[in-house]
């Protein structure tokens, strides 16, 4: 197990170089100049040379890359052209923010996508079946941002239950965090639920009508155990993979999600930085997040085969 | 036992409930950059600075100077220098005392600097005399009429000489206003806290003041409507008539000191070689199919007032004479007439948002009925920043946040070298008249030289100005006495909530 998680390390090194390139290629080709987003309305020529020399924007690309990523390797990923805070403490203090909201989404996406797909299998072709579909479909096509602000509009402005939008450490105020959190978690679930549950439900159809399952029913074992714990847990191969890509998704940013419920995780970090040209931030949080997707990964890999036995022979 | 903790839990509630009811909460466009006001370049910023860090000389609402640090001023005879008298028992958050030496720290810092954005505005300072603990002189190499106003801003903000020396000043600024710094958590807030030995504390009634940066105007306001926030900046004009309507909200906006307009690259490289470029004609023309008053009543719901030139209505420089033209088809297809030209094609860029993105579409139309085809390219606003200057335009919808001295609304726009002439204009007659303008202190002899200048420059028309920039503010009831001012800052002075 432990060489197999060594191997699979070893294969994520050039993923990774090729993600810093592409991060620093593509952000070379983003028209206009970081430079001139700084210097502000005045535009003063001597700042704008000063500023280009400070930050190097006039070395050859390559020699830019090796620098950059030299430094990167030693753990310093540069400052915020925008604000001067270094781009590791931004990572770090907006890296809790969104592993919380991403965890709380994840939370709220499993405990309805799974149920709700058991049972749509379970009652195939009931209404219940239906149902479930249509509330289904109806989570994956309803835009998160349409989703958010209704209920802004709903819960915070007419009803005045919850917070419309900011943000609490849980550090400083457990009860208010959970409360400000709980309506970007239900919008940013709501839409990976949905997919959840139409993954789930087709795997439980697939292994329902294999024949192991047939002679379990014919054992007489009752049936919430067939379904419980022979079928899932042979379901749930693929959506495991589904989850564990889904929750690296929700790392990377739930840019809209974050943007209107002014969390200030690292979507609106990325989104921030990008319009503001701040290419040390752009490139040092795409990393992370390529670190992050990696990861999840690695971690699916480990947990299908302790979901699954046959794997384990196998690695 | 039991009675003594209800008691206290109560007592405790009590405190805690006084303590967040003296919390003002205040809803910004978007996140400031760096908190150090000589390399500071945001709008937002300024309005943090407003409440943290105090300058020498501030503004009325009608855009005349007001002590502030400094509580006299006079110019040298010649116009060369000026002196200022500084408030005695001054203090900086951190305790240090604010005297003649800590503004000559600050003022060269500021020219010194290699990062500070305000060189450009201290390049007539020659050197700052420290003349006894509480006068300050600064000789300056040449006149310039200019300084007062740029000391007005964060060029004049005074931080604790002390402090500016730290690498991390940027991220906890020390200063002399009434706020002082409490945290900053990017993207999310800025907390602010009371400053007990401000020289003027008993005016200011908040115990804390937290500034929430909120980018999508909708959400901001939602906020405001759910108790969330007691401020906001920067209404979207589509959302007035909904505020107007909630008796709970109150609508306070005001004319500001900038503008929106359009500029046409007439001297920009080879995109200027149009008729719309090389032909007043065609640009009076083109000025003439725009009804501002549409703009001001489709788009702005009443709040964008024409502008016809570039100082605002509140500015003692701005002249009746140049007023906005009426729209006059039958004009401007004339003038076409007479440039030669039948339809004229060109290319109007404009910063991506929903509020430009309407202008353009009506001026588009609007220019249709006497012979343009505009097409339109929302850009977004980096990009379009650095085609600008490249002159890879035909005409761009520009917006300036406006200075208090004219100089800033006009030099730099329409002088040879300024530099935010994209469209590279260039006229020696107004340059002239510009240039000798921003040396005199009399504000009589001044405004003759800007309406000289403007002359020429309506007939000439680099820019077409659209509209006066509005600063829309939206409070709740419960915050009394809040004034708007028309540089769009926030000033807490005598703010307070109903009791």
């Amino acid at each position: 197990m432990l060489r197999y998680i060594g191997r699979r390390i070893l294969i994520a090194i050039p993923t990774l170089i090729i993600v810093s390139l592409l991060v620093f290629a593509l952000q070379k080709l983003l028209p206009g100049d970081p430079v001139l987003t700084m210097a502000g309305e005045e535009r003063d020529p001597q700042v704008l040379a000063y500023l280009r020399e400070k930050y190097r924007l006039d070395d050859p690309i390559p020699v830019q890359y090796f620098a950059w990523i030299g430094s990167a390797l030693t753990g310093n990923l540069g400052i915020s052209l925008r604000t001067d805070i270094p781009v590791l403490d931004l990572i770090l203090s907006k890296l809790p923010v969104t592993l919380e909201l991403a965890i709380m989404a994840m939370i709220v996406a499993l405990a309805i996508g799974i149920p709700a797909g058991i049972i749509s299998a379970v009652r195939k072709g009931t209404a219940v079946d239906y149902t479930a579909n249509v509330i289904a479909l109806s989570g994956l096509s309803i835009p998160n941002f349409w989703l958010g602000i209704m209920l802004i509009m709903l819960i915070s402005v007419r009803w005045k239950l919850l917070p419309a939008s900011g943000y609490v450490p849980p550090t400083e105020d457990l009860w208010l965090n959970i409360k400000t959190m709980l309506m970007p978690a239900f919008v940013l679930g709501t839409g990976l639920a949905a997919s959840l549950m139409r993954h789930t439900r087709s795997a439980m159809l697939g292994v329902m009508r294999s024949d192991y399952i047939r002679t379990a029913r014919a054992k007489g074992l009752l049936s919430r155990k067939v379904i419980l714990k022979h079928a899932l847990r042979n379901a749930l191969v693929p959506i495991v993979t589904l989850s564990t890509l889904l929750f690296g998704e929700l790392l990377a940013g739930a840019v809209l999600t974050e943007q209107i419920f002014t969390i200030p995780g690292f979507g609106k970090l990325i989104v921030d930085a990008v319009f503001n040209r701040d290419y040390a931030v752009v490139q040092g949080v795409v990393l992370c997040t390529a670190v992050g997707f990696i990861f999840m990964n690695l971690l699916a890999d480990v947990l299908y085969v302790l979901v699954n036995p046959r794997l384990r022979h196998a690695a | 036992m039991k009675k003594r903790l209800l008691l206290a839990l109560a007592a405790g509630l009590l405190v805690s409930t006084a303590a967040s009811a003296q919390t003002l909460r205040i809803g910004l466009n978007e996140d400031p950059d760096v908190l150090d006001p000589h390399r500071a370049r945001t709008f937002v910023g300024r309005i943090v600075f407003t409440s943290l860090c105090n300058k020498l000389v501030d503004i009325t609402p009608d855009l005349k100077f007001t002590p502030e640090l400094a509580t006299e001023w006079s110019w040298g005879d010649d116009g060369k220098s000026l002196t200022f008298k500084l408030r005695p028992g001054v203090k900086f958050h951190d305790g240090e005392p604010l005297n003649a030496a800590a503004v000559k720290a600050n003022i060269d810092r500021a020219r010194t600097l290699p990062d500070s954005l305000r060189k450009s505005e201290l390049t007539s300072v020659d050197n700052v005399e420290v003349v006894d603990d509480l006068t300050v002189k600064i000789n300056l190499s040449r006149a310039d009429a200019t300084l007062l106003s740029q000391l007005s801003d964060r060029a004049g903000m005074i931080m604790s000489p002390k402090a500016i020396g730290n690498a991390d000043f940027g991220q906890k600024p020390v200063c002399s206003g009434p706020y002082k710094f409490v945290e900053r958590v990017q993207n999310d807030r800025i907390v602010l806290e009371k400053f007990a030995d401000y020289w003027d504390a008993k005016k200011y009634n908040f115990e804390r003041v937290v500034f929430q940066p909120i980018p999508d105007t909708t959400v901001r306001l939602a906020n405001l409507r759910s108790g969330n926030l007691d401020l906001i900046e920067r209404l979207a004009p589509s959302d007035v008539p909904a505020v107007k309507s909630d008796s709970n909200l109150v609508f306070a906006p005001v004319s500001g000191i900038g503008y929106q307009g359009l500029t046409i690259n007439t001297n920009n490289g080879e995109r200027s070689k149009t008729p719309l470029g090389q032909d007043k004609r065609v640009r009076q023309a083109l000025e003439l199919s725009i009804d501002r008053n549409v703009i001001n009543e489709v788009v702005g719901q009443g709040i964008y007032p024409p502008a016809g030139q570039p100082f605002p209505e509140a500015s003692p420089y701005n002249n009746p004479k140049f007023k906005a033209n009426q729209r006059d088809v039958a004009k401007a297809k004339q003038l076409l007439k007479e440039a030669g030209v039948d339809r004229v094609k060109f290319e109007l860029t404009f910063g991506t948002s929903t509020t430009t993105q309407q202008i353009a579409e009506i001026i588009q139309a609007m220019a249709a009925e006497t012979g343009f085809d505009i097409s339109l390219r929302p850009t977004e606003f980096a990009a379009m920043q650095k085609e600008a200057q490249a002159g890879n335009f035909d005409v761009n919808v520009i917006g300036w946040s406006g200075r208090v001295d004219p100089d800033g609304n006009i030099h730099p726009f329409v002088s040879c070298k300024g530099a935010l002439n994209d469209g590279r204009y260039c006229n020696e007659q107004v340059d002239k008249l510009l240039n000798e303008a921003r040396v005199i202190n009399d504000e009589a002899k001044r405004k003759e030289l800007y309406d000289a200048a403007q002359e020429i420059l309506k007939q000439d028309l680099p820019i077409i100005y659209n509209y006066y920039q509005p600063w829309p503010f939206v409070h709740t009831k419960k915050v009394q006495n809040f004034k708007p001012y028309p540089d769009g800052m926030i000033r807490l002075r005598d703010v307070k909530f109903a009791s």
